[in-house]
């Protein structure tokens, strides 16, 4: 079984967010940047198919230069071979549009993808792939078995879950769930080794123009002190929420 | 050209995130100089949609689409986009409308913009305020393509009443089939859903223990809210991980948030900022929680929670 896990390069959930440029670039001075926590959790749990059931992995991240580090950390967790479409990732259409065009020419069993980034937030990568190349597509997946072609999925909706039983090929949008937090593998010195010698390939982008553009950033007004109420005088915070803030 | 709108329903009726979908379509429309038509499926009764400013809606009934599938689901959609000459779709931002999005988008050769929280502050280039950055910043995007979806963020634009008579239309569709099939579902019976709630109710670890949450459904009970919880009470197997809110759980937009001994770790923080009223109970004043609250009560959660509820009783038989 080949899969293929998409990485997205994003900045620590901790980090600051700030603006360049007349607020149109992110800032990226002092940030740290790891793998997109969901699409961690899919490349975990495609570790597992690889250690049971003797899949290969491969890890693909359209980027520039900047990217490298967090696609040898994904080698350094297990991934057999990295690939980078050498380009700014400039909306999620431009970035699905590549990755289609290589799955067009190698093709995987099981493509996993995060069900979002935590940066742009735009939860179409997956879909997208899955509109443009037809193949069945599960988002929102915390849990997916795969025997002898047949994948066993859940996926979470409002306020429950659903189980789905689909074929291969499949892409699916991960998230916690496929494995748990306490799953996720930090990479131990022989990993790191390892990752080095590992094919890391750079190919060019194909020819294809984002359908968006980012005009600018803004970021939220500060927030007013908050308002303490005394825990003996609750009447009060009821008079607040239903008077002044008016949502009782 | 047009705006279309699909208007999710449950048991046969019309999902109270329609009525948001049909007042900001109905806007869109106004604004573009165009009309607005609504299309749902499977819901035999769809006339409450005629408060907001909808005066066509499009009925599709399928057997094929008891239960909910993206794939056919974007092919409704696309169809009825198509036949209807609609360059602009506006969809909820449930799970079932986001699965289904990027699908119609790659279909219908669209544009996706998901997260909207404003109608357009410019239509050449069509651009429109989503949050990033989970919820940490907003960003102004544009798109020139010919059709262009929009994913409105729960509760951020509001309802906009007016009433007009209704022209129901069946709509004929043609499905292919899945190779996805539903094998079974759980669903949290006689509750409300994180997604469709109001007002949330959450609690984190100061609750001590999963045995204490009957406190937490009582004040939930009493505001008709939903109930939710932080990561590390998930992760201990406390409440399920549907319940899970923040930046890798569910994100929250709801009009009250109520997190009770919840410190605030940015991580949650970022996963209920789009609510708009945060109120929080912890008896730590230095929680990092108070500083993103609206409203905040320093004490003990043992006695400020069955008292607020008590509070909220009395102020419900008075206003009911």
């Amino acid at each position: 079984m080949k899969i293929l896990v998409c990485i997205s390069h994003v900045p620590d959930t901790t980090s600051k967010i700030n603006f360049v440029d007349d607020d149109t670039k992110f800032d990226v001075q002092g940030v740290q940047f790891v793998i997109n926590p969901n699409d961690e959790f899919g490349l975990t749990r495609a570790m597992w198919l690889k250690e049971k059931q003797d899949a290969s992995i491969d890890v693909i991240n359209v980027g520039n230069q900047t990217s490298e580090p967090t696609l040898r950390k994904a080698l350094a967790i297990g991934a057999d071979r990295a690939i980078r479409i050498n380009a700014e990732p400039i909306d999620g259409f431009f970035v699905a549009k590549q990755i289609a065009e290589f799955i067009k020419e190698n093709p995987y069993d099981l493509i996993i993808a995060g069900r979002e980034s935590i940066d742009y937030n735009g939860a179409m990568v997956p879909g997208l792939i899955a509109g443009f190349l037809n193949i069945d597509y599960v988002t929102n997946c915390t849990k997916l078995d795969i025997e002898n072609g047949k994948a066993t999925l859940d996926r979470e909706i409002d306020g429950g879950k659903e189980t789905l039983s689909g074929s291969l090929p499949i892409i699916i949008g991960g998230q916690k769930g496929l494995v748990e937090e306490s799953d996720l593998r930090i990479p131990n010195m022989r990993g790191i080794m390892q990752a080095r010698q590992k094919p890391l390939d750079t190919i060019e982008p194909f020819d294809f123009s984002p359908n968006t553009s980012t005009i600018k950033f803004h970021k939220p007004e500060p927030k007013q002190a908050v308002k303490l109420v005394d825990s003996d005088n609750l009447d009060e915070l009821i008079n607040l929420l239903h008077n002044e803030a008016k949502v009782l | 050209m047009a705006v279309l709108t699909y208007i999710e329903s449950s048991n046969g009726k019309i999902k109270k995130s329609g009525f948001e979908l049909a007042s900001y379509a109905c806007e869109l429309a106004k604004q573009t100089n165009s009309s607005a038509i609504a299309i749902t499926i499977n819901c035999p009764d769809t006339s409450e949609i005629a408060n907001y400013g909808i005066d066509k809606v499009l009925k599709v009934n399928s057997d094929s689409l008891n239960e909910f599938n993206a794939k056919l689901y974007s092919d409704v959609i696309s169809q009825a986009s198509t036949n209807f000459d609609c360059d602009r779709i506006v969809l909820s931002s449930s799970s079932d409308s986001k699965y289904l999005a990027p699908l119609l988008a790659a279909k219908i050769d669209a544009s996706y913009l998901n997260n909207v929280i404003s109608l357009p502050s410019n239509l050449n280039p069509f651009t429109v305020r989503r949050t990033a950055f989970t919820n940490k910043a907003f960003s102004d995007t544009s798109s020139s393509s010919k059709n262009i979806i929009i994913g409105l963020s729960n509760n951020s634009f509001g309802l906009v009443e007016n009433s007009v008579s209704l022209s129901e239309e069946d709509f004929q569709v043609n499905l292919e089939n899945s190779n996805l099939a539903v094998e079974s579902t759980e669903k949290a019976s006689g509750t409300i859903s994180i997604a469709d709630a109001d007002i949330v109710v959450s609690a984190g670890r100061g609750m001590k223990g999963p045995e204490n949450w009957n406190l937490i459904e009582d004040l939930a009970n009493t505001l008709g809210a939903a109930t939710a919880c932080s990561k590390p009470v998930s992760d201990m197997g406390w409440r399920p991980h549907s319940e899970h809110v923040g930046q890798t759980g569910k994100p929250v937009a709801t009009n009250l948030y109520i997190a009770i001994g919840i410190s605030g770790a940015i991580q949650h923080l970022a996963g209920i900022n789009s609510s708009k009223i945060k109120v929080v109970i912890n008896n730590d004043p230095e929680a990092p929680f108070f500083k993103a609250a609206d409203y905040g009560v320093v004490g003990d959660a043992f006695e400020v929670v069955p008292k607020l509820n008590e509070k909220l009783k009395e102020f419900n038989l008075q206003n009911s």
